[in-house]
């Protein structure tokens, strides 16, 4: 059913110590960054000495000004090193994994490249990175492909994250520029957000926006299938149909012209293609009834919408995923620019286009050019820059044409035409499209060796010859760019734990043993800046618009203390704020910006008899992609445990499927089984799964196994939010969970999910069998002192095992539709030796106080539903204010709040 | 004595063990001198606690502390105590009981409360010095008397008697060893979980217990030396305690000419067929059941108390609920504790405290019942399994909790359930 992951028992003897050895003691906050979304916030981690650290908000960082969501709050529960790898495992002839020697390994690599490319050629060789990495190893693993293996195979997760944005960038403004500043949204008078759920995704950049609501009445419009926690909290909301984004921003460039809100005076001096584009929009979008119709919105809230935007000049149009995971992504990205280049609305105070990025780095593997249609540094596969890249790197065998995007790459590995393979910091078996075939692509390579921080995911059981222990986030040290091109460091508090080592290291490595010690001989990852920045600013003269140069000769102690700048830095005082295209120049061979013509729209697969629903996917709240990391905070993981998916309930109805019943989803290309929620705010014919299940914390949760991921033509990226699938309710008529203190691997049971819990873990079960078959059996195998109720009539079954008189493990099942709730146990697991007279309440499953809190509504100060309720219930006037008095519910990163809202909202409907 | 108690009816009392003793109490209390009490004890002592026989044996409490009523207390209530002279007839004609002294008491109302026998096997060398059985005080004493640290002893019966002897003689050192027909301890009170738990905790006392073991003779020249099994096995002992039960103390009534099955036939009045006369305890046979447990004696005394003071009172059956504390382990077994066609278990086990727990429902389409409860370890909610097995009410809403004790039931569901 899932990918074979090796056990997590069977691991723990590579994982060895659970907290970091030797970390350094008595040492201040250090500044660093956060490692999740690409909002890229200032984090002050403070070591405690024992492997563990406080972690804050950075006050000074102009991200988040001190502020954490949720998820970044609780970093500090993820820094044990229980499913860290920590020593190169190679793989022996036997096909077992076992410990070897990093010159070992490093030389099985470049022998593997080597032989390879002497008897495939160079693009037979590929690395596949991740938006997860540094910029310096980002810079590392690109200059060695591209310069020196001779093959532009390498690409990134970035290709599925915002892929679609570059390209859309490049073809409008001749660079990948991000034009604004996330100061944009403080002084907007109109937000924009299309296919973003920033309320959940980029929590911290939706605070501000709340603040600019506050403050000075920024409207709010949210442009999306879904009504997601971001879409209850607009001011309007314009519910699209999937894929029909452009068809509502052709319809308002249709208007903007028609109502005469151009600026032509901009148009005219400094764009290209207007008439071609609104002939196009009109086409598409001939009238606002017309518009309004194809997109599946009211007439007059598309209005609404357009006269609210023709009429703010102050407006910024942020879009996300949404717009990015689609078979038309970089047209959708045109059609928004388009906009805003019509009303001379770019990289001005309060305006423009901006694309939130997913990735801590995906902007920094952008700059570095780490992906397999860019050379490096904002520079193509021209001959002219090829030419100057190679001067630069004195590179001996330089790609010379662009390589295989990550659909294509996996495609090509399925095809077998690449033989070797470098997996860097990511988990394509879960997060690729197709994830079944890239899975399946993945054990047929000749050789594969992974980069990775945990001993076990989905991709690691992918029979890799060779895994190599990186560092992680607090031991590593870098930089990384956020959306608004910020550049920040990301520094080491914690020492490097087993064999861990950088990245850019491991790569460097690797190059020297092919023999180009010269071109890899970096000392530090300062060493890898520097580079890079001059390789930025190499030739550039103004004509690129990335540019470090005022950076290149920066000496080791300003790299250490380097405050958070964004580029360009074309001289070293050039640290202000800085916004592109104001001023009409942009980084087409003419200068002028292009308008687009978008096609019509149309998702890439229609739904039909077989599958007729359309399958969205996404993040969130509390998880981060494969929740390798997030998924170690028992905090994130109280508020959506199991992976789910959202469906309208007259969808449901006639399927037999109610709340909390598994479903299984089918689409061409794999199934999944998961939750159901049933979701009046989801759209008819339309679910929303999330994507951070994998086989290594669910039996069938990987959505990526469903996902067509039809490719964009010119990003290349996989259209991720709207596959065809069908469902059907599976009878899991016993439902329960088991709560472990150490952590033995699943149950035997048909569907189950791992979840984060303060003392261990906890797995969420369902299962169609009686729970005594299989309880009974597995309660023996626990050893002597255990205890178990079996009530086999009301098919329910409780056990619990001790280990020195303490819990070790607390298994409930029961004949039940829901989940059930464990707050009221979970406490005692991580309590001391349970006494004898608690051992009988431990299995009612009532203990004192703990009765059913339900899910944390408010990760961040732990704040459950039931208490919420209760509150709301004893104030009259209640409000998200009074909460946050009383429970501190939502004062932290406030992604709660329209969660929060919602609560209150039905209170009153109800009274 | 004073005068009011001479005027009361004759109401005479044939034995004097913890029924009737219960009865003169409730008597006392609901109609004090309305009748002339007399009761007549086989045994020379006052009215004590059989229950705690084992615990005499076992040194744990003195012989005092057995007394259920001081001699103050009988006198006080002007009852008349014969003690060691056992009645030998009953003239139901006359109206009379004879004693075995001759004399010859005349009675108004006459009330049997004479208990029961313990069974003898029909088997070799039943009659040999150091065969003993386990009933009353006298046993205890010779028990007392024969099992000199360091004696070899081997008790027949692996029931709460046989446990109890084992348990004393095991406290006296003993060395014990129980031999018992069924395949496990207490087969009429436990299941089997329980009666192997319970097992443990008798082995760990230093018992060793026989289970499926058909004792088939007692051997010995002039003395008792060791026990034949039936499997050819010789288990020597210097003592035997013959403790497999026992059997209504029907022959009074029997020889009287009362109507008695395996005891003396009662109504739900307690009467006899003879006017005047009743039966209570363990001697009684009520709806087909005889009972050898203290409570239903006791609910019986109480009944008929409330008949002899002339109000209304019936008594309709007990559910059988054992409750007690057996080689050191509490243990409560109540109703249909075994299950039958058609009823389901609700088992909770934790064999690391010496937790075990059986309730057995039945769920029909009017809901769902307990009709049967066995605990081990923790009896505390052992009364509180007997009354919902009593009161028969429907406990769907709370199956999920009834097995880890007291819980409370919404009215309403009660209501629904009695209206159904």
């Amino acid at each position: 059913m899932n990918a074979p992951v090796p056990a997590q028992a069977a691991l723990t003897a590579l994982t060895g110590p659970a907290v970091h050895l030797a970390a350094p003691a008595g040492q201040g906050a250090v500044r660093t960054t956060c490692p999740y979304c690409g909002v890229g916030c200032g984090v002050l981690a403070t070591p405690d000495g024992a492997g563990g650290a406080a972690v804050a908000g950075d006050p000074e960082h102009p991200a988040n000004f001190g502020r954490l969501c949720s998820k970044g709050s609780a970093l500090g529960e993820t820094l044990g090193l229980g499913t860290r790898l920590l020593h190169p495992m190679m793989r022996g002839a036997d096909g077992s994994m076992a410990r070897t020697g990093w010159d070992t390994a490093l030389d099985r690599i470049a022998q593997a490249f080597e032989d390879t490319i002497e008897r495939h050629g160079p693009d037979a060789v590929a690395l596949y990175l991740s938006g997860q990495l540094l910029t310096e190893d980002y810079y590392a693993a690109n200059k060695l492909a591209k310069g020196f293996l001779g093959t532009a195979n390498v690409d990134t997760n970035s290709r599925l994250c915002m892929a679609s944005s570059v390209a859309g960038h490049r073809r409008a403004f001749g660079s990948d520029t991000v034009p604004g500043s996330y100061a944009d949204l403080d002084e907007a008078d109109l937000v924009v957000l299309v296919g973003s759920n920033a309320a959940w995704c980029h929590p911290i950049l939706y605070r501000r926006l709340e603040a600019a609501r506050l403050k000075r009445g920024t409207r709010l419009v949210v442009i999306d299938p879904r009504l997601t926690a971001t879409a209850d909290d607009a001011d309007l909301f314009l519910p699209v149909k999937p894929g029909k984004d452009a068809i509502v921003f052709a319809g308002l460039l249709t208007w903007l012209a028609d109502g005469d809100h151009l600026d032509e005076a901009y148009v005219a001096a400094h764009t290209r293609g207007f008439d071609e584009a609104l002939a196009a929009a009109r086409r598409l979008a001939p009238s606002v009834e017309a518009a309004a119709l194809e997109a599946g919105v009211a007439a007059e809230d598309l209005a609404a919408f357009y006269r609210l935007f023709a009429g703010t000049g102050r407006t910024v149009t942020c879009y996300s995923q949404g717009v990015n995971q689609s078979a038309q992504g970089t047209d959708k990205v045109g059609a928004i620019i388009n906009c805003h280049i019509a009303t001379g609305r770019i990289g001005r105070p309060g305006m423009g286009p901006f694309s939130l990025t997913g990735q801590p780095n995906a902007m920094g593997g952008r700059e570095v050019g780490g992906l397999a249609n860019q050379l490096a540094a904002h520079m193509n596969f021209t001959a002219p820059e090829i030419d100057r890249v190679r001067r630069f790197w004195q590179a001996p065998r330089m790609a010379e044409r662009e390589g295989l995007k990550a659909v294509q790459m996996f495609e090509a590995i399925a095809a077998g035409r690449i033989k070797a393979l470098w997996i860097l910091g990511t988990n394509p078996a879960v997060s690729l499209p197709r994830a079944d075939a890239a899975r399946d692509a993945l054990r047929r390579l000749d050789f594969l060796a992974i980069s990775e921080n945990v001993a076990t995911n989905d991709t690691l059981g992918c029979r890799p010859h060779l895994i190599l222990p990186a560092l992680a986030w607090g031991e590593k040290d870098g930089t990384v760019t956020n959306s608004e091109r910020r550049i920040s460091r990301q520094r080491a508090f914690l020492a490097p734990p087993g064999e861990a080592k950088p990245d850019w290291w491991a790569v460097a490595e690797v190059g020297r043993r092919l023999g180009f010690g010269e071109a890899f001989a970096w000392r530090s990852a300062a060493d890898v800046f520097r580079e890079h920045a001059a390789l930025s600013s190499f030739e550039n003269e103004g004509v690129r618009d990335f540019d470090l140069g005022g950076l290149k000769d920066m000496p080791d102690a300003a790299f250490d203390a380097m405050a958070p700048v964004q580029w360009p830095v074309r001289r070293p005082e050039d640290t202000g704020e800085k916004r592109f295209f104001a001023d009409g120049r942009f980084y087409t061979p003419d200068g002028r910006a292009r308008f687009v013509a978008p096609d019509p729209p149309a998702l890439a697969t229609a739904t039909d008899a077989e599958f007729p629903f359309i399958l969205n996917t996404g993040r969130i709240r509390d998880q981060w992609h494969t929740m390798t990391r997030s998924g170690l905070s028992p905090r994130l993981a109280a508020h959506l445990p199991v992976p789910f998916v959202e469906i309208h309930p007259d969808d449901a109805a006639p399927l037999g499927i109610g709340d909390g019943d598994a479903v299984r989803l089918v689409s061409i290309h794999g199934t999944a089984v998961v939750e159901a929620q049933l979701v009046p705010g989801q759209r008819r014919h339309n679910l929303f799964a999330p994507i951070h299940w994998s086989g290594a914390n669910s039996s069938a949760g990987r959505i990526g196994a469903l996902v067509a991921g039809t490719t964009d033509p010119f990003s290349g990226q996989p259209e991720s939010k709207a596959t065809p699938v069908r469902m059907e309710r599976l009878d899991m008529p016993f439902r329960g969970f088991v709560l472990m203190r150490r952590d033995i691997g699943p149950p035997p049971v048909a569907c189950w999910a791992r979840a984060a819990v303060e003392g261990g873990v906890g797995y969420i079960l369902a299962d169609p069998q009686p729970p005594r078959d299989w309880m009974t059996g597995w309660c023996a195998a626990l050893g002597a002192d255990a205890a178990d109720y079996d009530d086999a009539g009301a098919g329910r079954y409780r056990l619990a095992a001790f280990e020195g008189g303490r819990l070790a493990v607390l298994g409930f099942m029961e004949r039940s539709r829901q989940r059930l709730d464990w707050s009221g146990v979970l406490p005692l697991l991580a309590d001391g030796v349970i006494a004898p007279d608690q051992r009988r309440a431990l299995l009612s499953g009532r203990t004192e106080g703990g009765a059913g809190a339900g899910p944390l509504v408010c990760a961040c100060h732990g704040v459950p539903r039931a208490a919420i309720e209760a509150a709301i219930a004893g104030d009259p006037r209640a409000s998200v204010e009074s909460l946050g008095r009383c429970l501190k519910a939502g004062t932290n990163c406030g992604s709660c709040i329209p969660e929060l809202r919602r609560m209150l909202r039905q209170v009153m409907e109800v009274t | 004595m004073s005068e009011p108690h001479i005027m009361g009816e004759r109401l005479v009392i044939v034995g004097n063990g913890m029924a009737a003793a219960k009865l003169c109490a409730e008597l006392v209390d609901a109609c004090p001198g309305r009748y002339a009490l007399t009761v007549i004890g086989a045994e020379p002592h006052l009215a004590y606690n059989r229950v705690l026989l084992s615990s005499l044996l076992a040194g744990e409490v003195g012989a005092d502390e057995l007394t259920l009523h001081s001699r103050g207390w009988w006198e006080a209530h002007g009852i008349r105590l014969v003690c060691g002279n056992p009645a030998i007839a009953i003239d139901t004609g006359a109206r009379t009981v004879r004693l075995a002294d001759d004399t010859v008491l005349p009675f108004g109302k006459l009330v049997l409360a004479t208990g029961s026998h313990p069974i003898r096997l029909p088997i070799p060398g039943m009659d040999l010095p150091g065969v003993m059985t386990f009933r009353d005080r006298a046993d205890v004493e010779a028990l007392l008397a024969a099992g000199a640290a360091g004696a070899r002893a081997v008790v027949i019966g692996g029931g709460l008697l046989g446990l109890e002897a084992a348990t004393g003689l095991a406290g006296a050192g003993v060395e014990t060893t129980i031999v018992h027909l069924a395949d496990r301890l207490m087969e009429r009170q436990l299941d089997a979980r329980a009666g192997a738990m319970l097992r443990g905790a008798v082995e760990a006392r230093g018992i060793a217990v026989a289970l499926n073991a058909s004792t088939v003779a007692i051997e010995g020249e002039g003395r008792v030396t060791g026990l034949r099994l039936a499997d050819g096995t010789v288990l020597p002992a210097d003592l035997v305690v013959v403790a497999c039960g026992v059997r209504p103390n029907a022959d009074l009534a029997r020889a009287a000419g009362l109507a008695c099955n395996r005891g003396v036939l009662v109504d739900d009045g307690l009467a006899t067929d003879h006017a005047g006369i009743f039966a209570i305890g363990e001697c009684a046979e009520h709806r087909g059941l005889v009972y050898g447990l203290v409570e239903p004696a006791y609910e019986q005394a109480r009944v008929l108390a409330r008949r002899l003071s002339g109000r209304a009172g019936a008594y309709e059956g007990s559910v059988t609920a054992t409750n007690l504390k057996v080689s050191g382990v509490h243990v409560f077994s109540a109703g249909d504790f075994l299950g039958a066609e058609g009823t389901q278990d609700l088992v909770l086990s934790d064999p690391g405290i010496g937790l075990y727990r059986r309730l057995v429902v039945r769920e029909d389409a009017r809901g769902t019942r307990l009709v049967g409860a066995v605990l081990y370890g923790d009896t505390a909610d052992g009364l509180f399994y007997r009354d919902l097995i009593r009161s028969g009410r429907d406990i769907s809403g709370r199956r999920a909790d009834i097995a880890f004790g007291r819980c409370d039931f919404p009215e309403d569901t009660n209501l629904t359930a009695e209206a159904a």
